[in-house]
């Protein structure tokens, strides 16, 4: 079965060099063969998941060497992947959701010219996530990091004409080049500190490193881990992606790319578990995105910004859960599953709302719409009864269990971090009640577009309700799936680890409470948004409102720190090099030019001048001479 | 005789002679100024050679006796032509070899 | 008797550019071809050279050696080492391309009759050039190396004044005059570098009695030959100087950026890609070989003077408006890199540099020659000059994206791979100097999608609306450069296997051993367990 992992990867970028390279003769083919290479992934990842179900929980590891990838002096990299739990269950939601979303795509990319190559970038994605997942070191790791890099660059941008797309894909990509920094100090520091950078030695030894060390790692993957995963201070770019086609949004920008960082401290467990000090970081920077994007998804009149401010939010939970240690992985791991299915879901949804609505992608010009889009609203339905963690839904499950491990980390920290992540509760039912109830309820308040048309909302293709239908079946079942008889615990604990914490308060308190504060999220937005009529232009807003619009200024701050002092700084130095190191040497020439112009002048043809500069050379020798032997 | 002044008239002989070729203008006179400097080391040359007791000085004399006729014979030799051209003997009207 | 592979390899292009300058001035395309023939008779031959070459054997293989000037113990001494095969591998396998990139760059104007651009000219000036860097990757005697070293400015010089881009704003005797400056600028430099060069090595002589550099080195490492401190430094920062001119060093590089501006696409490839390596080549070979205790004492300044070039360079590409210019200014960024692995003196960063040059000299030469061909179509160097290139001509966009991808060091093509070792080589010895060297990570991913996203995406331009797509010569040219920065990407053994035993004699020079892990972790248990 080993061999089979390398097959994982090899369809989808088959796919892709097929489609990207085979040029016109596929556009007819070119979508069903982008499918057909996800879903042969996908196959293989089932057959995989089967044949380890087979196998007993401490023998389910498997690996495959294909060859030795960087061989020099004491640096060995292995082109070798790994497949553990952790992997399979990440590479079934890659897969899976990524299967889904290429047949989406064939009914949402219908009338795009480029639909072929649109497809040759999705399954480069989907192979450069596996191999990111399957990577058995971390500099394959980085690999696949940077491929999903490139793939989210290209997909973002994919609409090129457009200056706004072209503009957040070169941000998406320079932001994540920022955390990548983290990643490659957090090698090289793996190579200087363990001379390797495999996962099982690296793991193996920790032990035996300095504290230090590991929290000096263990920082600069949460670092990588924050561009990736758009977490405060390297949130801004995920916003600006939503510029990209939405099935897009939906896989990369929702349920899989931005969760990489959750994997890589996840995977990262013995390390992060060496260093407190790096673990309360990612709590904290966990916490703070929670809320971060949280208001910034009130805030949004755009439903795909809404959504990514959400992602953001949830993927803070996720983070968050993975700082608590051991007690967290796993429920971290979960709610990124479950989240995979619903935010996958609410997107395709939005985008097939947006397909209906002639592009509109303001809420404030929506309205009503559930009667004209009835599979889309049930299904948007269930992914928002999902995401808010109505009972027995899959983010119920999940997202109470991390705010009850975040009151179980203990003392003052345990209570802050789970009354942040109850008050993230509540704003997220805020938020998403304000996007059902502008979207699908309410009045009608459509306007034509700018070429004049009216709108004219009517349900999407089957190829794109399908994958909708499937992820809200995920999004109603996933959690309660998982949660009866602890089966993800199970499966996932020889990977993570296992830990019981002692909560502060009973489980039962934490689940009534998240249900009280649900409860007051979605009064509050009722009363806003669903008893009293919605002006389609935005009214001002109160400064915090006003704030969120505008991603709590984060986006200001770079552009007059980063952007305009850099334009100032990279200015000046052209100045510099041309006039200044340049200067230099042309003042040299110019001097030199100038010393041999006043010399000439001595040049006169007049006998005598000549004659006095003899004699008086001479003079002076002998002068010198005398005093030197005076001396 | 203390032969150390024969030296000393040397080098007002040879004093005379520089000092002639950087003020006079007519190459004539400088060539004879400059044929009054070489007579001066001629004869700083002798008062050496009476002074060590060796013949090296009186040799070279006679070496610079010789050259100095062959840089006659080439020096008036130019000094006629350039009279010929520009009908004037002064040493400033020939300064065209500068830059 | 051995055949003389070395000496073959660098006379064919030699005889090739002699041929190919004969040839009728009516008969250009015959020229063209002859200069193509011999250039891939040349790749043949460097081919034979590496699969000759054994990586397990002598230091020095192949070798030749014939007595030149006996009086002063020049020899015409030729062997190759790990580096030297994958130097003048690169090199051969460049020159075709470079060849076919500037098949229609010296034509005669058809406008400007008067104007003496023979076609066969370039083409036997390109050979020459590439005979000379060849030797000087082949060389062992000092002199020998010296002599080629200086020589193949005068072939350079040609080039670039001789034969400049059409593409230029302003009048045509403006660019002329702009063409001779970058050309006398570029002479200039680099002969002043030599001068100092030439007295060092007559220095050397002086001290050591010969010009050999195996005899050297050995007596070095033997501690049969013994400097005096001071003038071991000097004769260090004699040779070093000439390297760093031509590599080049910040402060010493602002003629590449006239010189890439001015001359054609393959011209720029040529200087960047090829001759600059010698520069860097011979750092390796000379300063840390006969050197090795003033290369330690110099290392602290030449790191910094390197990692300015790293972020100064990845800066000032960052504000060029054109195009040309932004590739120079990004490759001084990457001689940076190449540099600070050399003296990082860790096997990781030497091997690392190695790979970089011969990457580097791919990736440029694909992303320069893509740029040559959108320049020759638009007629314009300027960056705002372009733009939605990429909705008329997807062929060139994508493999501009490309060769730029490579150049911002992208996991799965071959720079990253060289500029990860380099990375990690000063990092284990010197952890600051390696995390701000990271920064001009960032700052490539800046500069390349900037170029990017200004030329080839957003609205098309109404003189961009009419551009035609990548010719199948063109195609022909950048293909395989793609190819093999992939195929070096993810399967860089074949160059590994070949410079490793190289940069261990290296390191063996200088007396240097890798930092060890501060954990002594049993990998091997870890390989066991799989």
């Amino acid at each position: 079965m080993e061999n089979l992992i390398a097959l994982l990867i090899a369809a989808p970028l088959l796919g892709a060099v097929v489609l990207l390279c085979g040029g016109r003769r596929l556009d007819k083919a070119g979508h069903w063969l982008g499918t057909l290479f996800a879903a042969v992934s996908f196959g293989i990842g089932v057959a995989l998941f089967i044949d380890m179900l087979g196998r007993s929980a401490d023998d389910r590891t498997m690996f495959q060497r294909l060859y030795t990838w960087i061989p020099v002096e004491g640096f060995q990299a292995d082109m070798a992947f790994q497949l553990d739990q952790l992997s399979l269950t990440f590479v079934l939601l890659i897969s899976g959701v990524g299967t889904l979303i290429h047949i989406y795509s064939i009914g949402y990319m219908e009338h795009d010219e480029r639909r072929r190559r649109f497809f040759g970038y999705l399954n480069l994605f989907v192979a450069a996530m596996l191999l990111l997942v399957l990577a058995d070191n971390y500099l394959l790791l980085y690999f696949g990091w940077e491929g999903v890099g490139l793939a989210s660059y290209l997909l973002i941008g994919f609409w090129q004409h457009k200056p706004s797309a072209a503009t957040a894909a070169k941000k998406a990509f320079l932001v994540n080049r920022v955390g990548d920094i983290g990643l490659s100090i957090a090698i090289m520091l793996m190579f200087t500190t363990f001379g390797t950078f495999a996962f099982g030695p690296v793991f193996g030894a920790v032990g035996q490193a300095s504290e230090g060390k590991l929290t000096a790692i263990g920082l600069m993957l949460l670092l990588a881990a924050c561009g990736k995963s758009a977490q405060v201070p390297l949130q801004s770019w995920l916003g600006d992606a939503m510029e990209g086609p939405t099935p897009v949004s939906a896989l990369i920008h929702a349920a899989t790319m931005v969760t990489a960082g959750v994997y890589l401290i996840v995977r990262s467990a013995a390390i992060f578990n060496g260093a407190p000090d790096a673990q309360l970081v990612v709590t904290v920077v966990g916490a703070v995105t929670l809320l971060f994007g949280a208001i910034v998804g009130c805030a949004k009149d755009d439903i795909k910004k809404a959504l990514a401010g959400s992602t953001m939010s949830q993927i803070g939970y996720m983070i968050l859960a993975a700082g608590l240690g051991p007690i967290g992985y796993v429920f971290a791991i979960m709610h990124l599953v479950t989240h995979g299915f619903f935010k996958a879901g609410l997107f395709l949804g939005a985008g097939s709302v947006m397909h209906g609505m002639n592009d509109e992608v303001d809420m404030r010009r929506y309205g009503g719409l559930r009667t004209y889009m009835p599979i889309t609203f049930v299904t948007f339905g269930l992914g928002y009864l999902a995401i808010i963690g109505f009972p027995g839904l899959s983010g119920f499950f999940s997202k109470d269990k991390i705010i009850e491990a975040a009151f179980a980390k203990g003392g003052t920290e345990g209570w802050i971090l789970g009354g942040v992540a109850l008050l993230g509760a509540a704003i997220t039912a805020f938020y998403m009640t304000r996007v059902m109830l502008l979207t699908f309820f309410g009045e009608k308040r459509w306007q034509p577009d700018a070429e004049g048309h009216a709108p004219h909302p009517h349900e999407s293709p089957k190829s794109m309700t399908f994958p909708m239908i499937v992820l809200a079946f995920g999004s109603v079942f996933a959690g309660g799936f998982f949660s009866i008889g602890d089966r993800f615990v199970d499966w996932l604990e020889p990977v993570t680890g296992e830990a019981h914490g002692n909560p502060p308060i009973s489980a039962l308190t934490v689940t009534l409470s998240t249900m009280v504060v649900l409860v007051i999220g979605v009064a509050i937005a009722w009363g806003m948004y669903g008893r009293k009529p919605v002006p389609v232009v935005a009214p001002r807003g109160s400064l915090l409102t006003r704030a969120a619009r505008r991603d709590l200024y984060q986006d200001d701050f770079n552009h007059v720190v980063l952007v305009r002092g850099g334009e100032h700084l990279t200015r000046s130095l052209v100045y510099v090099d041309h006039s200044l190191v340049d200067g230099v040497v042309n003042g040299t020439a110019a001097s030199v030019g100038g010393l041999s112009g006043r010399l000439r002048k001595l040049q006169n043809g007049y006998a005598r001048s000549y004659a006095v500069s003899m004699f008086g050379g001479t003079a002076i020798l002998i002068a010198a001479t005398l005093l030197m032997r005076a001396v | 005789m203390n032969p150390v002044n024969y030296l000393y008239l040397a080098a007002l002989l040879f004093t005379i002679g520089a000092a002639g070729v950087l003020v006079r203008k007519n190459a004539i006179v400088l060539f004879m100024c400059i044929e009054l400097m070489l007579n001066a080391c001629n004869l700083a040359f002798v008062a050496f050679s009476r002074m060590h007791g060796n013949l090296d000085g009186q040799i070279i004399a006679f070496f610079t006796m010789v050259v100095a006729a062959a840089e006659v014979v080439v020096g008036l030799a130019i000094i006629v032509s350039l009279f010929r051209t520009r009908h004037s003997a002064s040493v400033d009207d020939a300064s065209l070899m500068k830059l | 008797m051995n055949f003389p592979l070395l000496t073959v390899t660098a006379a064919v292009p030699a005889v090739g550019a002699i041929l190919t300058a004969a040839v009728p001035a009516s008969r250009r395309t015959a020229a063209k071809w002859l200069a193509l023939l011999f250039s891939l008779a040349t790749l043949a031959l460097a081919v034979l050279v590496a699969v000759r070459f054994e990586p397990g054997g002598d230091r020095y293989q192949l070798t030749e050696s014939h007595a030149w000037i006996k009086d002063f113990g020049v020899r015409y001494e030729l062997g190759v080492d790990g580096i030297g095969v994958a130097l003048i591998a690169l090199t051969a396998l460049l020159i075709p391309f470079v060849i076919g990139a500037g098949w229609n760059d010296a034509d005669p104007l058809e406008t400007n009759s008067s104007r003496w651009r023979p076609t066969q000219g370039f083409f036997a000036l390109i050979l020459m050039v590439e005979a000379m860097v060849i030797i000087s990757f082949e060389a062992t005697d000092v002199f020998l190396f010296y002599v080629f070293f200086e020589a193949m400015l005068i072939p350079m010089y040609f080039l670039i004044g001789g034969f400049g881009d059409r593409a230029h704003s302003g009048t045509d005797e403006n660019a002329a005059a702009q063409r001779s400056y970058a050309a006398v600028k570029f002479l200039l430099y680099n002969l002043v570098g030599g001068l100092i060069m030439l007295a060092a090595v007559i220095g050397l002589y002086v001290v050591a009695g010969n010009f050999s550099l195996q005899e050297i080195t050995a007596a070095r490492a033997a501690g049969t030959l013994d400097m005096a401190t001071n003038t071991e430094r000097l004769l260090f920062l004699g040779f070093f100087f000439a390297f760093a001119v031509k590599a080049p060093l910040w402060p010493l590089h602002t003629w590449l950026p006239n010189a890439m501006g001015e001359a054609t696409a393959p011209v720029a490839v040529l200087i960047t890609a090829v001759v600059d390596k010698v520069g860097t080549f011979a750092m390796l070979r000379f300063c840390l070989g006969l050197f090795p205790d003033a290369s330690k004492w110099a290392t602290p300044v030449i790191l910094v003077l390197a990692l300015i070039s790293i972020v100064y360079g990845a800066l000032l590409a960052v504000g060029q408006r054109d195009i040309k210019r932004l590739v120079a200014y990004a490759s001084i960024s990457h001689f940076g890199f190449i540099i600070l692995g050399i003296f990082a003196m860790t096997s990781q960063g030497q091997s690392g540099a190695t790979l970089y040059m011969v990457n580097h000299g791919i990736s440029t030469a694909a992303l320069m020659l893509v740029a040559g061909f959108l320049i020759s179509r638009r007629g314009s160097r300027l960056i705002a000059d372009y733009g939605g290139v990429q909705k008329v001509a997807p062929v060139l966009a994508g493999t501009f994206l490309i060769g730029g991808l490579a150049t911002l060091s992208l996991p799965g093509l071959a720079p990253f791979v060289s500029e990860f070792l380099v990375l990690v080589g000063t990092f284990a010895r010197y952890p600051v100097v390696g995390i701000i060297a990271t920064v001009g990570i960032v700052l490539a991913a800046l500069y390349t999608l900037v170029l990017y996203q200004r030329t080839m995406t957003g609205p098309v331009k109404e003189e961009v609306s009419g551009m035609r797509d990548l010719r199948l010569r063109e195609v022909l040219v950048v293909a395989p450069l793609i190819a093999l920065l992939i195929a070096l990407g993810v399967y860089p053994q074949p160059l590994t296997t070949i410079v490793n035993p190289a940069v261990e004699h290296t390191m063996s020079d200088v007396k240097q051993t890798d930092p060890k892990p501060e954990v002594a972790v049993e990998a091997k248990n870890g390989e066991a367990a799989k």
